[in-house]
């Protein structure tokens, strides 16, 4: 099935379509972007689905959405690969590939509860993107693996 | 050297470092020539954990540069006790004062702290993190003993949460020092610090026995082990015995072997080496006071 014919299956009017998502997350981009469906706007998600590229991917349309820069840069750590099509009247208007950023901001917590920064503190937590990871500017703790567990409740 | 505040030995280059150890050779060689340099000055103390040297030597340290000192007190007397985040409490010392000082039992505090105040601040230890002026002391008297070249270090202990550890391993990395690390498999250098020192190019080399390598030690710089990293005693005392020298654990080291540690220490380094030519614990902890005042004078130079 092409992306072409996947995007038949759900047109969005306006919105954003967030395609080649590593197989199997996109209910971590979901959580990320914060969506959990109680605001009425309609959201499609395929797992798993062929790709020439990636093997398997997911892809995720949100209805009424459009990504912010720091939605974008943690996406990019667990989706490496993804594309972001940006659309208004039923068009694509806007398609991006992410970059890895070189700094997340307020977006992942700090697994190190001995970290300043996951105390009552006036500060947003900040991590250094580095080679196979990130890194917490505060207390220097590297996290490697799984980054969607560390991503901040709202 | 122009650093607005010392957060971590990361931050200090070798000429940094070097600066600051010519600075405070020439303090040392003749402390009364300094004497009224920083009259006026006020030091601010916040130190939110116990500390002896730490506290006494940065007070001896401002005074003896013709300053004086504002001490926060202990963390029960103060305002943090009412539950005044860290972020505030720096806002308003730094009216007090004209640097500040802190020690606090978190990670990263120092470096978040740096982040709201515009008066110069130096990190006394941020829990297991960084103790950047520990650093400049060791360096100094191990520059003092054995020297910067070809320099091969022993250091042992508890390397997982020793900060001042941390902030000598990498601090080496600028002189191109041999770190050999001895500890328990348990308390092995962090990952963090491991991915530092692979970034420097500096190579780990580890052992769980200090016989492994004492005999090519310069320097062997020892810390605490402390019992409250071990779930039970029984553990501890096994461990702990393994790393803890005496004159005859020194009888393989090299006559010129400078034994040092940050302090205090328990009974990891027993009482019959203090007599010995390889002790340098006590010069290391008496350099902490010219070693600071150069910091200090550097530091505050910028506002002269």
């Amino acid at each position: 099935m092409s992306d072409d014919q996947q995007l038949r299956v759900s047109k969005i009017r306006n919105g954003t379509v967030i395609d080649h998502i590593t197989g199997g997350q996109a209910l971590n981009v979901l959580a990320i972007l914060g969506i959990d469906g109680t605001s009425g706007d309609s959201v499609s998600v395929a797992m798993n689905m062929p790709s020439d590229r990636l093997g398997k991917k997911d892809i995720v349309k949100v209805e009424g959405k459009e990504l912010s820069q720091n939605e974008v840069d943690v996406l990019s750590l667990i989706a490496p690969a993804a594309s972001i099509n940006i659309v208004r009247e039923f068009e694509v208007v806007e398609k991006a590939r992410v970059e890895r950023p070189s700094m997340v901001e307020g977006v992942l917590e700090c697994p190190n509860h001995n970290c300043i920064s996951t105390e009552d503190e006036p500060v947003e937590s900040r991590f250094v993107v580095v080679e196979d990871g990130v890194r917490c500017e505060y207390c220097d703790t590297i996290i490697r693996d799984d980054l969607p567990a560390h991503i901040l409740a709202d | 050297m122009r650093h607005d505040h010392i957060i971590s030995a990361k931050q200090l280059s070798r000429a940094d470092i070097e600066a600051v150890l010519d600075h405070a050779a020439d303090i040392a060689a003749d402390p009364s020539a300094y004497a009224d340099r920083h009259a006026d000055t006020l030091l601010g103390l916040l130190f939110f954990e116990p500390s002896t040297r730490t506290k006494m030597s940065f007070t001896a340290a401002m005074k003896r540069l013709g300053g004086d000192i504002v001490d926060m007190g202990s963390v029960e007397s103060s305002s943090v006790k009412k539950g005044e985040s860290l972020a505030d409490t720096v806002r308003v010392v730094e009216g007090y004062a004209d640097a500040l000082v802190l020690r606090h039992p978190m990670e990263g505090s120092a470096k978040m702290a740096s982040e709201f105040v515009d008066v110069p601040l130096v990190n006394a230890g941020d829990g297991a993190g960084q103790h950047p002026t520990q650093t400049l002391l060791d360096l100094y008297t191990i520059r003092e003993n054995a020297g910067f070249d070809d320099l091969t270090i022993g250091i042992m202990g508890d390397l997982k949460y020793g900060r001042t550890v941390h902030s000598l391993a990498h601090a080496l990395t600028n002189v191109d020092a041999h770190q050999h690390f001895i500890s328990p498999e348990s308390l092995q250098l962090p990952r963090s610090v491991r991915y530092d020192l692979h970034q420097e190019g500096a190579e780990v080399r580890e052992h769980t026995d200090l016989d492994d390598i004492l005999p090519e030690l310069d320097v062997l710089y020892v810390t605490r082990i402390q019992r409250e990293r071990f779930p039970d005693e029984s553990e501890y005392r096994a461990v702990a015995g393994q790393y803890q020298i005496d004159t005859e654990t020194l009888a393989a080291a090299r006559d010129d072997l400078t034994v040092m540690h940050p302090l205090p220490r328990v009974d990891e380094i027993a009482h019959d080496i203090d007599d010995t030519d390889y002790a340098t614990y006590f010069e290391q902890a008496h350099n902490g006071v010219p070693v600071r005042m150069a910091l200090l004078d550097l530091l505050l130079e910028g506002d002269r």
